[in-house]
């Protein structure tokens, strides 16, 4: 047993922890940093078991994006809907942004998913609550891998060449996961709360895939072009996009201003998170 | 004077009663504490209440400390506030050193893995670094007892199994303040006494205990100390006997009213019970080993040949301890018409201090379809000192092969 005096010591009262901020930047970074190992293994947990129930595994990872892809390759193979010329063939840019895309909307939904599915573990046990965002971030990153095969397949299919912008593309897709990040911790208090939130995710979700370039390539003129300059996702996909498959982009200022709008969202958003969960846990358990 | 480990000051909480308010509270309570105000506020909005109500009390290295009271008391409220779950509404409440908390056992448990993999899953959230499970892994599964099943998916572990291996990992923390909210109401006996014995040797070992349960018995072994909480006030602070005695008054106050589980035929209708002592005196409480008259008072519609009357003798909310029929000790009532009594006399009550209630019934003749029957229709409160290890009191002597120069009375509660 140590002394009483080295023990540390843990006071809880009614005062805001916004009262004291550099108390609350020590505490999120210290359990940031005690949260790595429990992260660890609930990511592991996770995916073992995810595996463990699925005859075909892996696979499921590379069927969405090809069957989303497969869709608008047919529609527009047989001009059923027209959106015009691609710097490269249609399939390349339609497949690379469906995975880009995944990335973003996995990020925006790993938050609340995986706090929701820890509520019963909230409600009754004090753990570095940083730790389920960062195995949903390590989820995140993993299929993002499994994305890179699914990638590498197309680059030798249609012998796409070989760029350093596939290195400098790891930049923007990590501000979209970053982004998605953010958007998601931030909802994540709120959503916990009212059921609202996460069934009408989707619903958003899907709107957002159509003004966001996904499919199509960004628009030039106006009112249309707003898309592009009013949606964050779009200048982070966009960049993504091309420095993957060209090597080179020319929307740079706007990939950085959102990069940066991106990592104080999700600066904010965690504060939120770690301020909001004592009273939503009140609220969920009572 | 040993060290304070926990120290909880004048700590009040609130709980709503309507679920959508309680939602929209905290939407804004989550606004106003954002906004760098805290949330301390001294009314009460609208459907709330207090559900600890100025707490205060202290905690220290080696203490031991039982929470007494109903479901809905504020204990669960009280220790998840210690455990830094949820804020205060106002007070404060210091802890000092590593708390560790035995509340939900197995938690972060996923069913499809195995009972290893979930070992270390478990050991994450409690916050033990892999390297010591790694070290105390073999003694973790032996502590469990259920090495044979330990590489099986813990979907196919039954409730006790899953138990087990929670506790075990859990049992292999080292806290310098626990705190344990019921979990040993589950798993079978021989394990039960096992995360006593386990409590036990932490509390040794300097380790701050605060222990919720409903099984007295628990307590009374584990504790050192105890506190009533009766709608989140702390009503009594101290010796655990004295708390356990007040936790049993207010349950009797609490549920006065007999079970209105009255059925039966109904040619012959019990009408009351009186609890008489040796002077025929009505009486509530009695020592231990007194003399008790259970007189029960009948009424007919019409005439009865031989009904068989029963009382029989549970603790307060717990098990049956005794019962006595007239057709087992076989006596013989007769033909009963109008209204009159049974008298069953104890001539020493030999249960343990405790509160007892008696449900009476009286059968046909056949033993089995009854005329009447009153659940719960008495209660009857044992006092007498220390004695609450167990149900019932066996009168004894002892004696020993040595020589014994002065002469020492055997500890009977006979006077």
């Amino acid at each position: 047993m140590s002394n009483l005096s080295e023990l540390p010591v843990q006071v809880y009262t009614a005062d805001s922890q916004m009262r004291s901020p550099r108390r609350l930047l020590g505490a999120m970074l210290g359990d940031l940093i005690s949260s790595r190992e429990l992260a660890w293994r609930l990511f592991v947990r996770d995916l073992s078991a995810q595996y463990r129930q699925s005859l075909f595994g892996v696979v499921w990872a590379f069927v969405p994006p090809i069957v989303t892809s497969v869709i608008f390759v047919f529609l527009q193979a047989r001009n059923i809907i027209n959106f015009g010329e691609t710097n490269i063939p249609y399939p390349v840019y339609v497949l690379v942004s469906v995975l880009l895309w995944q990335v973003f909307t996995e990020s925006l939904n790993g938050p609340l998913k995986s706090v929701t599915a820890a509520k019963p573990l909230l409600v009754k046990i004090n753990f570095p609550r940083e730790a389920l965002i960062v195995s949903s971030f390590y989820m995140v990153v993993f299929n993002l891998l499994i994305k890179a095969l699914i990638l590498g397949v197309i680059f030798v299919v249609f012998r796409i060449p070989l760029t350093w912008g596939l290195v400098l593309a790891v930049i923007p897709v990590f501000m979209l996961i970053f982004l998605g990040f953010g958007v998601g911790l931030f909802i994540t208090p709120l959503g916990v709360l009212y059921n609202d939130v996460a069934t009408s995710l989707p619903v958003i979700t899907q709107l957002f895939f159509f003004v966001t370039p996904v499919v199509y390539p960004p628009p030039q003129t106006f009112p249309l072009s707003l898309i592009v300059i009013l949606n964050p996702v779009s200048p982070l996909l966009i960049a993504a996009r091309d420095w993957i498959t060209t090597g080179q982009i020319n929307n740079l200022p706007a990939m950085l201003i959102i990069s940066g709008f991106s990592l104080i969202l999700l600066f904010v958003a965690w504060i939120i998170y770690r301020i909001a969960l004592p009273i939503i846990i009140e609220r969920i358990s009572a | 004077m040993s060290e304070i480990l926990v120290s909880v000051e004048g700590v009040n909480k609130k709980f709503c009663r309507s679920l959508k308010r309680s939602l929209w509270y905290g939407v804004r309570d989550l606004v106003s504490e954002l906004g760098g105000r805290s949330s301390q506020r001294s009314h009460l909005r609208q459907d709330e209440f207090w559900a600890v109500r100025e707490a205060a009390f202290q905690v220290r290295r080696g203490e031991a400390l039982g929470l007494i009271g109903h479901n809905g008391a504020g204990k669960t409220t009280l220790l998840r506030m210690i455990n830094g779950l949820i804020k205060p509404d106002s007070g404060r409440i210091e802890v000092r050193g590593r708390m560790q908390a035995l509340i939900a056992l197995g938690a972060g448990f996923n069913p499809v893995l195995t009972g290893r993999e979930n070992v270390y899953i478990n050991a994450a959230v409690l916050g033990i670094p892999k390297a010591e499970i790694d070290r105390r892994y073999e003694e973790i599964v032996d502590f469990s007892g259920i090495r044979e099943f330990i590489n099986m998916p813990v979907q196919s572990y039954s409730t006790g199994m899953v138990v087990r291996l929670g506790f075990s990992v859990a049992a292999h923390l080292e806290p310098d303040v626990l705190l344990v909210d019921e979990v040993l109401a589950v798993g079978d006996l021989a394990f039960r006494n096992k995360c006593q014995l386990r409590i036990q040797e932490l509390k040794k070992r300097g380790v701050a205990i605060i222990f919720v349960s409903h099984n007295l018995h628990a307590i009374s072994h584990v504790c050192s100390r105890a506190i009533a909480i009766e709608k989140g006030r702390i009503v009594y602070d101290g010796k655990v006997e004295k708390a356990i005695d007040l936790y049993r008054e207010s349950l009797i106050n609490l549920y006065q009213e007999p079970e209105e589980l009255r059925a039966g035929t109904g040619e012959i209708k019990i009408q009351r019970i009186e609890l008489l002592d040796a002077a025929d005196q009505v009486r509530k409480e009695i020592n231990m080993g007194d003399f008790l008259k259970v007189r029960i008072h009948y009424v007919t519609t019409q005439p009865v040949d031989n009904p068989i009357f029963n009382i029989t003798f549970s603790i307060l909310y717990g098990e049956q301890v005794t019962g006595l029929r007239t057709d087992v000790d076989g006596f013989e009532v007769g033909r009963v018409d109008g209204e009159g009594f049974v008298d069953i006399t104890i001539p020493h009550f030999n249960l343990l201090p405790n509160v007892f209630t008696i449900d009476a019934t009286i059968f046909h003749p056949d033993g089995f379809t009854f005329y009447d029957r009153i659940n719960k229709i008495a209660t009857l409160k044992v006092r007498g000192g220390l004695l609450i290890n167990g149900t019932a009191f066996l009168p004894h002597d002892w004696a020993t092969s040595q020589e014994v120069k002065t002469a020492t009375e055997s500890q009977t509660p006979f006077r």
